[in-house]
């Protein structure tokens, strides 16, 4: 039997290295998979050039960060990006009304179908993705200031006495709050305010939006506004936590639409909670659990391999499998949102 | 001079061939007009062409003194039109108190008080207005359908086969429900499938075949009609 220190150190650890960065990710892919469900709500479409907007709006936030940081402006122990930040969800959200100006609304117009959407936003993927790495180029930038640390784990193991530590970063505190900002702030609108329910009547039935007086040109502006604000954001906090690097944001696309379809697609609810069951299912199935079982496990019964499902680098492979299951035995997703 | 008039209407979907054939419908305030007529007579197409949601190739209709013909179907709302569809006419993800609040987007004014006249008229509605409209029975949902039309304070209000799908005690009420909307003024047309009931509150019927106006007459004439009676009404 392993004694009550060593469950408690086994928990630290799980908690360092799962629990932590679980919901920090988790966080971050909400945040991405809410503007993927609001542009599919109300435009009726999958756009697949969400993860390069993301990136497109944080490398705007990066590079006015840099310039901040040269000119001597720092916010203390918070990273300068927040500062930036605004910035970079205007330039994004410009970006997302113009687009939708000269590509979107040409086919709204002709009341195409939702699969010529869905190539027209594949084709301002790869406009978007040249677009930033000939901009700010295809290698990791590090944009991060301030303070790098909450809690560290030397501290808390002073503190605790334990022999695991547990590490909380400033940016993973920094998408907890920011999210919950966000989303207090969104569902708000969504379900207080005039407009907001305009759009979720819009989203409901189109035409009876039209017959009451809706005007969908507004519901549609809004509605890149807001998607704009939060892969902006998402895109921040991800590159605050991990880095910035064009082609990793590319490949979030992924996990991102596996969030918002296993969550109920349509539903802004879904997207959060599919947003920490994709984060969770990755870390989970691609942690090391050696160690872990190792504080556990009686002295005979201790594992000599790593204990790890997949490896790190397959670690999209979960999504893709979350992806597959869900359309393949639940399609509409948790929250029953709309069928693909 | 009706209030409400369609004159000669003439016209079909997209490019297709003609289904309305010089077809006129008109109402007053304070009046039901009620569209009875076989299956595929062109009811309903009559009707959206009132509301402009079918193009014309021939004929106008007007709202008081005001030509509208050209105007599209958000115009006609805005200019005091409300129409109900037969199906997906409620919001079905909202509240029945969202699905009135939309019904008024249009009004900046404070519309408390007409919400309260909805509840009044509907008094289940007031019952279950937080409730989701998705959740309500069929004959609750065209309560809600029929309110949130109401909440503009149109003039004119026009209902697309407002009992299809709800039982006879159901539709009895609805009607009730649909002659005291009269009572306040409102100009109803309506387009029904239960022609009988329909026709026995009706100050105007109009009988269509093939796009065509084949009789018009009072409700209760018509009701008293042998040829209408053999044709339409089941003897």
């Amino acid at each position: 039997m392993p004694d009550s220190v060593e469950i408690i150190n086994a928990l630290v650890m799980l908690a360092n290295f799962v629990i932590v960065p679980g919901i920090a990710y988790g966080a971050q892919l909400a945040l991405g998979a809410l503007g993927i469900t609001l542009i599919y709500a109300v435009l009726r479409f999958s756009n697949f050039a969400h993860g390069d907007t993301m990136a497109f709006g944080t490398m705007i936030t990066v590079l006015l960060t840099w310039w901040l940081q040269s000119a001597g402006v720092s916010l203390g122990p918070l990273p300068t990006a927040l500062l930036a930040l605004p910035v970079g969800i205007a330039t994004t959200a410009v970006l997302c009304l113009t687009l939708d100006r000269v590509v979107y609304q040409h086919y709204r117009n002709k009341r195409s179908a939702p699969v010529v959407f869905v190539i027209a936003s594949v084709g301002i993927m790869f406009v978007l993705n040249g677009v930033v790495r000939f901009v700010i180029g295809p290698n990791d930038q590090r944009f991060a200031d301030g303070e790098r640390f909450i809690i560290k784990a030397r501290e808390f193991k002073r503190m605790t006495g334990l022999s695991e530590g547990l590490t909380i970063k400033v940016s993973q505190g920094l998408t907890v709050v920011m999210a919950i900002v966000v989303v207090a702030a969104l569902f708000w609108f969504l379900n207080r305010t005039r407009t907001g329910k305009s759009m979720r009547a819009f989203s409901d039935n189109e035409d009876l939006a039209l017959l009451s007086g809706i005007d969908p040109q507004r519901v549609v502006m809004i509605t890149w506004l807001i998607a704009a604000a939060l892969t902006t954001i998402a895109g921040v906090m991800y590159g605050l936590d991990k880095s910035f690097k064009p082609f990793t944001y590319f490949q979030l696309l992924l996990p991102m639409f596996a969030a918002a379809i296993v969550g109920g697609i349509g539903q802004p609810i879904g997207a959060i909670v599919g947003g920490f069951l994709v984060a969770f299912s990755e870390v989970t199935i691609t942690y090391a659990y050696k160690k872990f079982v190792r504080y556990l496990a009686p002295e005979d019964m201790q594992p000599d391999s790593l204990l790890q499902l997949l490896s790190t680098d397959y670690k999209f492979a979960v999504s893709f499998l979350i992806l597959v299951l869900v359309l393949l035995i639940r399609p509409t997703g948790i929250m029953r949102g709309k069928v693909i | 001079m009706s209030y409400l008039q369609g004159r000669a209407m003439t016209g079909g979907y997209g490019g297709g061939a003609d289904i309305l054939h010089a077809c006129s419908l008109a109402v007053d305030k304070g009046e039901i007009a009620v569209i009875v007529g076989p299956n595929g007579a062109g009811k309903s197409t009559a009707m959206k062409a009132v509301f402009g949601m079918l193009p014309l190739r021939r004929g106008t209709v007007t709202l008081g003194d005001r030509d509208i013909t050209k105007l599209s179907p958000q115009e006609r709302v805005k200019a005091g039109m409300a129409f109900v569809p037969q199906t997906n006419n409620v919001f079905v993800s909202m509240t029945v108190e969202e699905n009135l609040e939309m019904g008024a987007f249009i009004r900046d004014d404070d519309f408390s008080g007409t919400l309260e006249q909805v509840y009044e008229l509907f008094p289940i509605l007031k019952e279950k207005r937080l409730q989701s409209a998705g959740e309500l029975s069929g004959g609750q949902r065209q309560q809600v359908a029929v309110g949130r039309a109401l909440m503009t304070r149109p003039t004119v209000l026009m209902l697309d086969e407002p009992t299809a799908g709800v039982s006879p005690i159901v539709m009895d009420e609805l009607f009730d429900r649909i002659i005291e909307v009269r009572n306040t003024g409102i100009a109803v047309l309506m387009v029904e499938q239960n022609a009988k009931q329909a026709l026995a509150i009706a100050d105007t019927g109009y009988v269509l075949v093939t796009g065509e106006n084949r009789f018009t007459d009072t409700g209760e004439a018509l009701l008293a009609n042998p040829d209408v009676r053999r044709s339409f009404l089941g003897g």
